[in-house]
């Protein structure tokens, strides 16, 4: 039984803009879904077709069992957390978050004890009589989040609420978030063009761009069977490797073949004729003695706890991710191997995977 | 061709405030190096320091050779490549890429300024953009437009504040790598100012750890990484970051409380700081159970926010098996990555 249901939404603005076309998006109670794409893929607008920023051309969109495609925002009962802090520079951080519950007119000793609970759940103790002025950026962004939890809405929405911050601190907000939301169990719907910061916080990531869905799933699936390439690409960093070829009927079975037999996998069952492509992850693609593919590094990237090698074969540029103390220089020769059970494969027209 | 930059004793104070506190730093003829640190460490101020945007109230700038100390902006033929792209929107990319060479004093030839333009444009990919409007570009392909203004001039050095800090994760993963190798070909000296550690580790040839206008650390980054020379600085590398625990030396182990072992004994005395990194942490193996208290999936790996020990801990481990919150673990250190400090570091625990 899904709590929020999108049908067939679209969002056409007046100069012919299609930023939504057509989503299907269905998320049960207490679920925390991330809309993840790059810039202009719709996702912010989807978000706002939701909250009722922003009115549907097409559609239906229905939040427990109740149509509220045509309702005005203030009617929706969401809480909406926004990429800037927009905190109320004349009103204390206290006050920043009292203010939801002012404005539903919330009586006094009621309205204390919910701030007095977020503010302890958030540690914000010793900020209450601060100004957002006063404020790091962190800082304003934890009060942010307080002010949007202290009302308990129906559903909460969430554009980038962390882009503004260092690493360190988003990390700590995730885990946050994560617990908040896993102790509250308000259903989410949360955007971002960050695949890490997706793959962390979600229960379902949905992939998105052009205005559509490409893929939606818990977040191993996206990852070890995403739905097409640009999926592949997107989630994952550095993203899949992807390698053009063949597929050819040799000695009653269907093969891979590509780079002139470099690679070479027999497929179980056939997939396809003709052209197609083979990706795999990084961390499956292994520098072996016996490797059937030779390269040359082109590109060591250090990253602390591991390693990206960046190859140049004749199958194209391939990432790989090694040891941290595993050494190579640039210009290095070396051999790899895939790792057979971890190649995946897509249809080299529509990019769908097989 | 491009010279070595050295600062020696640089100051730099905006009234009361120490924005730079005696900054010595060089930077190989060709070579990129990266000025790590959190907003409001320096690192900008440091920059147009070079730039000579801001004028050092200490110290000497010397640059190829040349003391540059006092010399214009101009003059020291550097070029500066900002985080917020400032483009002029109404003009075509050609026209924002030109200006730098028509600049008065520059004396170029039509030819040769179509000429350095092609070589640009090609370089970084934007040939088919040449005539658009700035407004009308992407993020990404504003950003490639600023770096084709600051190579167009072939200047001395780049100077280079947060370029990719407005862009999406995915670009930014891909543009740092065309970063590095455009760098590489073009062979001119780099400045890299940012506060993002992957970018530091994965960029960098070496990286100064800048925190409140003072370097802590300057290394390559498997040093700054693997030997951070304090806690403050460790912090600043990894993600998650750096495990602090607090430990003390009984019966042979590194305990936390009275017989809860964190880690087999390793040389050391008394009390002491543990650092050890999410990565260098196994799950299994360990003398004092743990509880997970969030289980991300990231991917290729997982990383697990553990209760242990009376504190919290950060542990990465590979895919393979499956971890959920509320599972009991016995996390192992692996003593040959951990780092033991004296606890006058301490001071950190409590930011």
């Amino acid at each position: 039984m899904s709590f929020l249901k999108l049908e067939q939404v679209c969002k056409t603005y007046d100069d012919g803009t299609a930023a939504v076309q057509g989503i299907d998006l269905a998320c049960a109670a207490g679920e925390f879904v991330v809309l993840l794409g790059p810039s202009g893929c719709g996702k912010t607008t989807t978000l706002r077709l939701v909250a009722g920023l922003e009115k549907a051309t097409a559609g239906r969109i229905e939040v427990a069992g109740k149509d509220i495609t045509d309702l005005p925002a203030a009617a929706r009962d969401v809480g909406f957390v926004f990429q800037f802090y927009a905190l109320y520079p004349h009103l204390c951080v206290r006050q920043n978050i009292a203010f939801p519950l002012d404005s539903m007119g919330v009586a006094r000793p009621e309205k204390d004890r919910r701030v007095d609970e977020v503010i302890g759940r958030l540690g914000l103790e010793a900020l209450t009589r601060l100004y957002p002025g006063q404020l790091s950026g962190g800082d304003q962004q934890r009060v942010a989040l307080a002010r949007a939890m202290v009302r308990t809405p129906q559903l909460y929405l969430m554009d980038e609420p962390l882009g503004t911050l260092d690493a360190d601190r988003r990390l700590q907000m995730r885990e946050l978030i994560r617990a908040q939301q896993l102790t509250m169990g308000v259903t989410t719907l949360y955007v971002t063009h960050d695949q890490e910061e997706a793959m962390s916080l979600a229960d379902r990531v949905v992939i998105m761009e052009g205005g559509k869905v490409r893929q939606s799933g818990p977040p191993a699936q996206v990852y070890d069977h995403p739905a097409d390439l640009f999926v592949a690409h997107f989630v994952g960093s550095p993203g899949m490797n992807f390698i053009a070829g063949e597929f050819v009927w040799e000695e009653g079975q269907t093969c891979f073949i590509a780079a002139d037999g470099a690679v070479k996998y027999p497929l179980e069952r056939p997939l396809a004729q003709g052209k197609g492509v083979l990706g795999v992850r990084p961390e499956f693609v292994r520098v072996e003695a016996a490797g059937t593919v030779a390269g040359e590094v082109v590109m060591d990237e250090y990253l602390g706890s591991c390693r990206n090698i960046h190859v140049h074969t004749a199958c194209g540029r391939l990432a790989l991710r090694v040891g941290d103390d595993q050494r190579f220089g640039l210009g290095e020769r070396v051999a790899l191997n895939l790792d057979d059970e971890q190649v995946r494969f897509f249809a080299a027209d529509t990019g769908e995977k097989l | 061709m491009a010279g070595a930059l050295e600062l020696r004793g640089i100051g730099k104070h905006f009234g009361a405030l120490a924005a730079l506190c005696d900054i010595n730093l060089q930077v190989g003829a060709d070579e990129l190096l990266v000025v790590l640190g959190p907003t409001g460490a320096g690192k900008t101020t440091l920059l147009r320091t070079v730039a000579g945007l801001e004028t050092a109230d200490e110290g000497q700038i010397v640059f190829g050779g040349q003391d540059i100390t006092h010399a214009t902006p101009a003059a020291r033929d550097m070029a500066f490549v900002f985080q917020n792209f400032s483009l002029y929107p109404d003009w075509s990319v050609r026209r924002n890429m030109e200006f730098p060479l028509k600049a008065p004093g520059r004396d170029l030839a039509p030819a040769a300024i179509a000429e350095r333009l092609a070589w640009a444009a090609e370089l970084l990919q934007i040939e088919a953009l040449l005539e658009r409007p700035a407004a009308q570009l992407s993020g990404g392909e504003m950003q490639r437009v600023a770096i084709g203004r600051a190579i167009v001039r072939q200047p001395q050095l780049f100077l280079l504040d947060e370029p990719l800090t407005n862009l999406d994760a995915k670009l930014r993963e891909a543009l740092r790598l065309e970063l590095v190798v455009l760098r590489r070909n073009l062979g001119i000296p780099m400045i890299y100012v940012t506060h993002d550690q992957a970018e530091a580790l994965s960029m960098g040839d070496r990286i100064a750890v800048l925190s409140e206008g003072r370097i802590l650390q300057v290394g390559t980054p498997e040093t700054v990484y693997r030997k951070p020379l304090s806690p403050l600085v460790a912090r600043q590398l990894g993600q998650p970051a750096i495990n602090l625990l607090e430990v003390r030396r009984q019966n042979g182990a590194w305990v936390v409380a009275e017989d809860v072992q964190v880690m087999a004994a390793t040389e050391g005395e008394g009390s002491m700081l543990l650092g050890v990194r999410p990565e260098d942490i196994a799950p299994l193996g360990g003398q004092s159970a743990g509880k997970i208290r969030v289980a991300e999936d990231m991917g290729a790996t997982w990383i697990l926010l553990v209760d242990w020990a009376g504190t919290e801990i950060h542990i990465a481990v590979e895919k393979g098996q499956t971890w959920r919150p509320g599972d009991e673990i016995y996390p192992l250190v692996n003593p040959r990555r951990a780092i033991l400090w004296e606890t006058d570091h301490d001071q950190v625990l409590r930011r």
